[in-house]
């Protein structure tokens, strides 16, 4: 009977892995406007809509995680921010957010830019690669799962993987007015 | 018997396979320059007695293995000191010892000699030609004295024929080779550090050349192409390849270089004239005139621009230039554009 019920666990762990490994070769032909599907601003039309999370979809597929790794130097954000240890821009591997830890804070960093040199990526990375980015920048401080997180290097960095970062735990003080605190 | 044909058939085979590799495009023993003409001498030499040497050792030995055969029953007798042969063994070596010598000091003299020969090739007043090494393509520079006057390609190094250039090769990020073996031997890349290279091409036409120091993911896809012409047309190539593109006539390259200028494209690359400054990417100001893309890697032409620019992963792994997927009007319009640019 126990040894059933060991198959039956064993088998719903499985099947809870499976999006891990799940891999999107060819995204949809993308659309024009960025940033559909995240709301930017408290600011709405009509009655002050609730403002919903945004769960990133590709946060829990280590593919993706590992193309935002690698689109992370693609698109040059090492140029500012190393490899998590900042340098014109600010780091990414600690605990401090400036506007915030959440996966639609950082979509919004990169899509409208932020004062002090964040440029504006709208319209320059398509929609797909942009939550592989913010994924894999949640990664660098240990804010995903570790069987999701890049396990190893392709360089010879200095820095230990993001799976085996400890996780940081940011606080929530230093989210933008208008923003709840969870 | 049959087995021992086949088996020397098959030699022939081989043996014929490397000749036939000797010639071609990419061939340091057919060689276009002066340089490499030293260097392919040097090694006919070099062949010719490392294979005499082979030989000869090889026959000594043979002739020991059937004489050893002929006399099976030595072991039985026990050992004698034969004082006449061992003073005829003594003087064999000796002789030996001197021949070996002798023809290693032959290949060392003939080295220095040629090392001489190619690095004294120079110039008053030479076409100085600025190499620079990236992961995985290279980028080429034509120095001149007035800044916009510069022209900036990429993988394709035009020369002008029976003169000597100067290349000056750096890098940016680690260390590759210039290597183009009809023309001259290797030259390393070093990033930070500048090194200088003169060429020489004798014969007008394209020469392939590789990167020749392992350097990453796509080291084998990194690939350049000398082309070696007449004084007056490689004049008008640098005259062409300084001009500013025209700017696009027709509504559809117009929607194309507005694509290339809100699109990715602009993050990494340049079109002189457009407004577009992007220094990671190979500058693109007259990439309808280039032969191949990615270094080598696909020919130039629209179906192997749009799968480069859809999905470059896929053609080159690894390499910087991340997926495009663009909205196939835009793709088009791009291409259109991108075509414009002669």
């Amino acid at each position: 009977m126990s040894k059933r019920r060991h198959i039956v666990v064993l088998a719903a762990l499985l099947l809870a892995g499976c999006a891990r490994e799940q891999r999107n070769f060819r995204e949809a032909t993308p659309s024009n406007e960025t940033g559909e599907g995240v709301q930017m601003s408290d600011i709405a039309p009509g009655h002050s809509a609730e403002r919903k999370p945004n769960a990133n979809p590709y946060e829990d597929s280590a593919y993706s995680v590992s193309q935002g790794k690698q689109l992370y130097e693609m698109y040059n954000c090492v140029g500012c921010h190393a490899h998590g240890g900042g340098g014109i821009g600010p780091p990414l591997l600690d605990a401090k957010w400036i506007y915030g830890s959440e996966p639609q804070n950082i979509y919004e960093t990169i899509v409208e830019g932020r004062p002090n040199g964040m440029p504006s990526f709208r319209g320059k990375i398509p929609e797909s690669q942009l939550w592989e980015i913010v994924a894999y920048v949640r990664a660098m401080s240990g804010q995903l799962p570790k069987d999701v997180s890049p396990g190893r290097e392709d360089h010879m960095y200095a820095k230990r993987p993001e799976a085996s970062t400890p996780k940081e735990h940011p606080p929530q003080t230093n989210v933008p007015p208008g923003q709840k605190e969870k | 018997m049959k087995r021992r044909s086949s088996f020397w058939l098959v030699v022939l085979c081989c043996g014929l396979a490397c000749l036939v590799s000797c010639h071609g495009n990419q061939s340091a023993l057919d060689s276009k320059g002066l340089q490499a003409a030293r260097i392919e001498r040097l090694w006919w030499l070099m062949f010719s007695i490392v294979v005499a040497v082979y030989l000869v050792v090889l026959g000594w030995f043979g002739t020991a293995v059937l004489r050893s055969r002929t006399r099976q029953s030595v072991q039985e007798i026990p050992p004698q000191v034969n004082v006449e042969a061992d003073r005829r063994m003594t003087v064999v070596v000796a002789w030996a010892i001197g021949l070996t010598v002798v023809l290693l000091f032959v290949m060392l003299t003939a080295s220095v000699r040629t090392g001489h020969a190619i690095a004294n090739l120079s110039s008053k007043n030479p076409v100085t030609i600025d190499v620079i090494g990236h992961q995985w393509w290279w980028e080429v520079r034509y120095e001149a004295t007035q800044a916009d006057q510069t022209v900036v390609t990429a993988n394709e190094i035009h020369v002008p024929v029976g003169q000597p250039v100067v290349i000056k090769t750096s890098s940016v990020d680690v260390i590759h080779s210039f290597w183009a073996p009809n023309l001259h031997g290797k030259r390393d890349l070093i990033p930070g550090y500048q090194n200088a290279v003169w060429l020489q091409a004798d014969q007008p036409g394209t020469y392939r050349g590789q990167c020749a120091e392992f350097c990453g993911h796509q080291h084998a896809h990194m690939a350049f192409f000398v082309v070696a012409e007449p004084l007056e047309k490689f004049n008008a190539w640098l005259a062409q390849q300084v001009s500013t593109p025209a700017p696009p006539s027709d509504q559809v390259s117009k929607q194309g270089e507005q694509v290339f200028l809100s699109h990715t494209c602009v993050m990494c690359h340049t079109v002189r004239g457009n407004g577009s400054g992007g220094k990671l990417g190979p500058d693109l100001t007259h990439i309808a005139s280039r032969m191949t893309i990615a270094a080598g890697t696909l020919p130039n032409n629209r179906g192997n621009l749009a799968g480069w620019i859809l999905d470059s992963q896929s053609i080159k792994p690894g390499n910087k230039m991340p997926p495009n997927p663009l909205k196939p009007d835009d793709l088009n319009a791009l291409l259109e554009y991108l075509e414009t640019l002669k």
